[in-house]
């Protein structure tokens, strides 16, 4: 990928060459956001949800630091270790330790996004440790080492066929062979061997509860449980912000999270785990990587209620034409659009103009997160911080040069209907972006103001 | 009834039969409007680009136009929400405030100040109606299909009154179309292809005319349309309720 191309505009027009593809991505993706829309209005009590587990994530967001210090004495309490990172690196030396002192160079690994995240995978690589990943989404983009496009359908950007063949090539199933209940029990004959061999299990962590010191689990396949049950030693990873206060919290959560996702009314598999059972080691490693100061910018804190649902990445219009790999970040869509400049602006200076500010995402998320309010505010603070493409900058200057001035704007727009010579998003100095699939506007003979003045007393 | 006409700047160089549409609608309902003369642009293009730091002037001028008026009725969800939204001013915020509070969307006027319960319009045409992002989520003009709330549409229910009128149905009835403002240009491969789709929904479902409550969107498909050598045509809500 050369830098040149990798922003979000850039990334989008290389998907959009294959417009069937991109075609058969927006219809699967609106299939999952219409089975959610179907479970959701089967509740009627699903905005009042909605509302309280929005409420539980401003409790916890207010009082963060008392449910961490409760949880990690409560986790201790049951037998678990429990670990602090602040940041991306120091959570890959954690794991990376744990290991270590295991003499486990082999492991397997349950989806687990903050793991991505942190690029742990490659980290391990790096130092000889083979990781496989054994949900069936994750197996598949990791065989064609690419990243997850989707939160929650990792390789939602692939058709059946592309996995016939990457499952031809490292698994030696038939070549030409697509059928998916073939290939999905290929996959699991193969990690099947895996699971019985290997000394160490990761697994991500959904909700992690400050009273009892417990972490959740939701997975589908089942394969997160049997890592950790087959493994000598289990390590959790998660993001501060998945703590929830307690128990009885998490029957709102548990009824939102796949809902949303899927539109199913709750995952194959919650599974809770407690404490270590006995000769097993269990270990949580809790990371901020950014989230402090995340929760320090008001503006931008709420993000932090996500409960990775992929609901918002689902309904946008945007995510479902561009694809997840657009967002060159490990959380697409319009919430990681959020996520990701405040873990680097320059980065990530992009992802927030990737959307209409439709709102869609805003009123499909199950903690009621003003995703698209905040797309807005990091706009404005991207252009503040010097961010902003200087061509844009120019441009702009020329809008309120223009637009703060009536008498500018009348000889403007007589001069040949101003839009088209110095608003950037009509004309462009050298491309006229408009132009290359649209057609302009046709140009009346007056204006609405030269009509007002001859028609009615100005 | 002091109502001010604020007609955004791409309607006034663009599509003057909108603003006049608008404009004699008001009239026949019996409404006395006054248009400003040295109105210009809301601010929006450069607001959601991130440059709101550069909307003062834009800001100030629309209060100086707008702020005596009881009501501001505007053919444009998407502008009405950006005043709704962003408009402040550090000299004169209390005008601002006002403004705010009493600026209104073309549709909503019609149905939640004038309560409007029939128009003499007709128009024997299949008509699919974009429901506008910003009108529908962010005026709450319509409800949304994401929340799981009764139903309403403001537009409609006014369509509903034009006699011959038919409206069709859509497959995803409030589907974004790309235009976005600025977004149509600077994510243009995505823009096009989400323009494409809406249009192609209602294409395919038979309408003759496109309408919306919002003329950018309407702009954005009928450049697409016209590239397309379609023969279906884009009209503004208000050409709609005041055809004859
Ligand atoms: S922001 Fe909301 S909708 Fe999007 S993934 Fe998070 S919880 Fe789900």
């Amino acid at each position: 990928m050369s830098s040149a191309t990798k922003d979000h505009a850039g990334l989008s027009d290389i998907f959009n060459k294959d417009e069937a593809r991109v075609d058969w991505h927006d219809e699967t993706l609106w299939f999952v956001r219409a089975k959610r829309d179907k479970a959701a209005h089967n509740l009627p009590e699903w905005e009042s949800l909605r509302e309280t587990a929005s409420l539980i994530k401003n409790n916890v967001l207010s009082n963060l630091y008392n449910y961490l210090v409760e949880f990690e004495t409560q986790a201790q309490k049951n037998g678990i270790t429990v670990h602090w990172a602040a940041n991306a690196e120091e959570h890959n030396r954690i794991v990376h330790g744990i290991l270590k002192a295991h003499s486990v160079n082999r492991l397997i690994k349950s989806k687990s996004m903050l793991t991505e995240e942190c690029h742990l995978n490659e980290y391990l690589k790096n130092n000889g440790i083979d990781v496989i990943d054994t949900d069936l989404g994750e197996r598949i983009v990791q065989l064609a080492q690419e990243p997850p496009s989707h939160i929650v359908l990792p390789c939602i950007h692939k058709k059946k066929e592309e996995i016939g063949e990457l499952f031809h090539e490292h698994l030696g199933t038939p070549k030409g062979m697509a059928d998916p209940l073939f290939l999905t029990a290929a996959a699991r004959e193969h990690l099947r061997e895996t699971f019985l061999t290997r000394k160490a299990a990761i697994t991500g962590v959904n909700f992690a509860v400050a009273e009892t010191g417990e972490f959740v689990v939701c997975t589908n396949e089942g394969n997160a449980d049997m890592g950790a049950h087959l493994a000598d030693v289990h390590i959790a990873c998660m993001g501060i912000e998945k703590i929830i206060p307690k128990r009885t919290n998490l029957g709102v959560f548990l009824r939102l999270l796949t809902r949303s996702a899927t539109g199913q009314p709750i995952t194959t598999y919650s599974s809770h785990f407690k404490k270590p059972r006995p000769g097993q080691e269990m270990h949580i490693v809790l990371v901020d990587n950014g989230r402090t100061t995340q929760l320090s910018r008001p503006d931008f804190r709420n993000s932090l209620k996500c409960i990775r649902c992929a609901a918002c990445m689902n309904t946008c219009p945007v995510y479902r034409r561009s694809g997840g790999h657009s967002y060159h970040t490990a959380v697409a869509g319009p919430i990681g659009s959020i996520l990701a400049p405040n873990l680097d602006m320059r980065e990530y200076a992009d992802l927030p103009f990737a959307s209409t500010l439709c709102g869609s995402c805003s009123n499909v998320c199950p903690v009621k997160i003003n995703i698209h309010e905040q797309l807005y505010k990091w706009r404005q603070v991207i252009v503040k911080e010097g961010y902003a493409d200087p061509k844009k900058k120019l441009a702009m200057k020329a809008m309120e040069f223009t637009l703060s001035s009536p008498f500018v704007y009348k000889n403007a727009g007589k001069a040949g209907r101003w839009f088209m010579k110095h608003a950037p998003f009509t004309v462009n100095n050298k491309l006229n972006l408009w132009y290359q699939q649209r057609e302009m506007p046709e140009v009346p003979q007056q204006s609405f103001g030269e009509w007002y003045k001859k028609n009615k007393k100005a | 009834m002091n109502v001010g006409l604020f007609i955004p700047c791409y309607i006034d160089q663009f599509y003057p039969n909108a603003a006049i549409a608008t404009l004699n609608l008001l009239s026949k309902l019996g409404i006395t409007v006054k248009y400003p003369v040295n109105q210009t642009c809301c601010g929006q293009p450069m607001a959601n680009s991130g440059f709101e730091h550069l909307t003062q002037g834009c800001n100030e001028l629309f209060i100086d136009n707008f702020a005596e008026f009881d009501y501001i009725v505007s053919p444009s969800g998407s502008c009405v929400l950006h005043i709704k939204d962003h408009l402040h001013s550090p000299t004169a915020e209390e005008k601002a405030s006002g403004i705010r509070k009493k600026v209104y969307e073309l549709t909503e006027f019609l149905t939640d100040v004038l309560k409007v319960d029939k128009l003499s319009a007709r128009f024997p045409h299949k008509v699919g109606v974009h429901q506008s992002c910003h009108g529908q989520r962010g005026l709450m003009l319509a409800q949304m299909t994401e929340l799981v709330a009764a139903p309403f549409s403001k537009p409609l229910q006014l369509l509903k009154m034009v006699e011959g009128l038919e409206l069709v149905e859509l497959s995803r009835p409030d589907e974004c179309c790309g235009f976005g403002g600025t977004f149509c240009v600077a994510e243009e491969a995505v823009s096009v292809k989400m323009g494409k789709d809406r249009v192609a929904d209602h294409v395919n479902h038979g309408a003759e005319y496109i309408t919306a409550a919002d003329m950018s969107c309407l702009m954005h498909m009928e450049g697409i349309l016209r590239r397309q050598n379609s023969k279906v045509k884009v009209l503004h809500i208000a050409e709609i309720l005041n055809a004859e």
